[in-house]
């Protein structure tokens, strides 16, 4: 039962981490049809300020330190993805080939200058000492890093919820994921929205570039990549464009990785892959995701 | 005076030619409707009016040139559109899609107004769009192009597939509305074109083949050589 517990509720956070990567692409394709493959890089860029953040503090963050880094994290990447869409992505717009291209290309850039810069090699996160006790539940001995994951995805859906459903951007996003070309037709510039949702998407994978490093013991511009794979896995399970879909299907996939993980080591991967290629076949549109007029 | 004026205008689409060369003049505060058969280019002139097709030629928008401007500045310039397949958003609230589509703050009379047109969409405001009947999502997209001050309405078959009694109530609107706009029309239905219109342009095979007065829809001979149904007894 611990075990049961303990591997559940690891597969939980990991989930959340997915989700954090998952919303932003999810939301970008769905508005804009990019496939945007610099999305690993704005995890990175919000791992490497906000480790630049918290390393100031010294070897060890308080929590509320810790936040602030995981906050200024998040801002940093979310302005890189705005610079990275006003730059690149809207001279491509309906370019849709050539938006992939970029944004590997864009994706690669990164890789290799903070690489370059600071070597591949983890560097040790400064964490809160909390983090690395243990919380019991039902007996489960949690490690307490896995709340701050979980709680810390939970918000932001509610954010990007609040966003969505209660202001008129919000209102535009929700009609251009619909249909931009009707949206437009209304005498709204969509392109707008485009921009928000490149930013928040950032945001919330800059965020999520910090908790990746302390879940992976540090960073290094090398994490990203699994994660980005993933994220575009959860996105087509979920439905592409549907925020509450990427949380269902992330969740799904951190706790079935991790259980299939828990009875063969390197099963979880070849299991997920099965799933979205159940998924796939089934319900192609994903789990949340509406068929395309 | 004419709110809108198409000059030579050809649209390609991919690799087909769709317009070749479409004239034709629309007067301010007055219908006109835009005739011809299934496939001969209407809708198409429409979306190439509104932006969502490029194309070369001329359209002027009270004597400015509105071809190449990007679709958003032209319905801010007074373009109301209505398409043929309502596209009203399905996975919003009726009242989210009238609250999309209005830009202005002082929206009080415009929705006093549809609501006067349309009780039913008042009643139904938390309904989902997508729910909704045939008739209610045209009664949406009509709602939608009332909210904001137009120069000209572009209306795309408005009573397609709808239910008889629906085509009276979505046609006595379109009336009501008729007095205080310019309206562009497409619409299959002769009779209400015929209580309607007061201009007619007929399209054939990506062309301009007619453009005057009404009258003639009452000569079922020229009716079915033009439009290729027999409309007179209608
Ligand atoms: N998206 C499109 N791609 C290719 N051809 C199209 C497209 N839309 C319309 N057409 C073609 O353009 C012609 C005119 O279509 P349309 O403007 O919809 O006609 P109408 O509204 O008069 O029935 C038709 O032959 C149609 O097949
Ligand atoms: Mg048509």
């Amino acid at each position: 039962m611990e075990a049961f517990i303990l591997i559940g509720i690891t597969g939980i956070g990991l989930g959340a981490l997915y989700f954090l990567i998952a919303s932003g692409l999810s939301l970008i394709y769905g508005l804009m049809g990019v496939l945007n493959f610099a999305h690993g890089s704005f995890l990175t860029v919000g791992a490497f300020v906000g480790f630049w953040v918290a390393s100031k503090m010294g070897f060890e963050t308080t929590i509320p330190e810790f936040i602030l880094a995981m906050i200024v994290g998040g801002l940093a990447a979310g302005l890189f993805a705005l610079l990275i869409e006003q730059l690149l992505i809207t001279r491509l717009y309906e370019r849709h080939i050539d938006q992939a291209l970029v944004t590997v290309g864009v994706s690669l850039v990164v890789g290799a200058v903070l690489g370059g810069w600071f070597g591949n090699d983890l560097r040790m996160f400064p964490t809160p000492m909390w983090f690395l006790t243990a919380i019991d539940v039902g007996g489960a001995q949690i490690p307490a890093d896995r709340v701050i994951y979980i709680s810390t995805a939970i918000l932001l859906l509610i954010g990007n919820w609040a966003l969505l459903k209660f202001t008129r951007i919000g209102l535009i996003i929700r009609a251009g994921v619909e249909n931009r070309h009707m949206v437009d037709a209304l005498g709204i510039n969509v392109r707008k929205a485009f921009s928000t949702v490149f930013f928040l998407g950032g945001f919330a994978a800059g965020v999520g570039g910090v908790l990746v490093s302390v879940y992976s013991n540090g960073v290094s511009p090398l994490i990203a990549g699994s994660y980005l794979i993933y994220g575009f896995i959860v996105v087509v399970i979920g439905g592409m464009g549907s925020v509450p879909g990427s949380f269902l299907a992330a969740m799904l996939i951190g706790i079935i990785k991790q259980f299939a993980n828990y009875y063969a080591t390197g099963l979880g991967d070849f299991v997920v892959v099965i799933l979205l290629a159940v998924v796939l076949l089934i319900r192609p549109q994903g789990l949340l995701g509406k068929v395309r007029a | 005076m004419n709110a809108l004026t198409v000059k030579d205008l050809h649209v390609k689409i991919g690799e087909s030619h769709i317009l070749h060369g479409v004239t034709f003049d629309v007067p301010a505060h007055k219908v006109t409707a835009l005739l011809g058969r299934n496939g001969v280019g209407k809708s198409t002139t429409l979306k190439s009016i509104m932006g969502l097709y490029q194309g070369t030629g001329s359209i002027e928008l009270n004597g400015s040139q509105i071809l190449g401007t990007p679709t958003y500045k032209i319905a801010q310039a007074g373009v109301a559109y209505v398409p043929e397949d309502r596209e009203i958003f399905s996975s919003l609230s009726v009242r989210e899609n009238l609250a999309l589509a209005s830009r202005s703050k002082n929206n009080g009379e415009a929705y006093k107004t549809i609501y006067e047109l349309f009780p039913e969409l008042d009643s139904r405001a938390t309904q989902l769009a997508g729910s909704l009947s045939g008739g209610q999502q045209q009664m949406v997209a009509i709602a939608r192009a009332l909210l904001n001050e137009n120069e000209i309405l572009l209306v795309d078959e408005p009573t397609k597939g709808l239910a008889p009694k629906l085509v009276t109530e979505v046609a006595s609107a379109l009336m009501k509305v008729a007095h205080q706009t310019t309206m562009l029309l497409v619409e299959q239905n002769l009779a209400l074109v015929k209580r309607v219109a007061e201009n007619i342009i007929v399209m054939d095979q990506g062309r301009v083949i007619f453009q005057g007065g009404p009258e003639n829809l009452s000569d079922p001979a020229w009716v079915h050589q033009m439009l290729g149904v027999s409309g007179g007894h209608k």
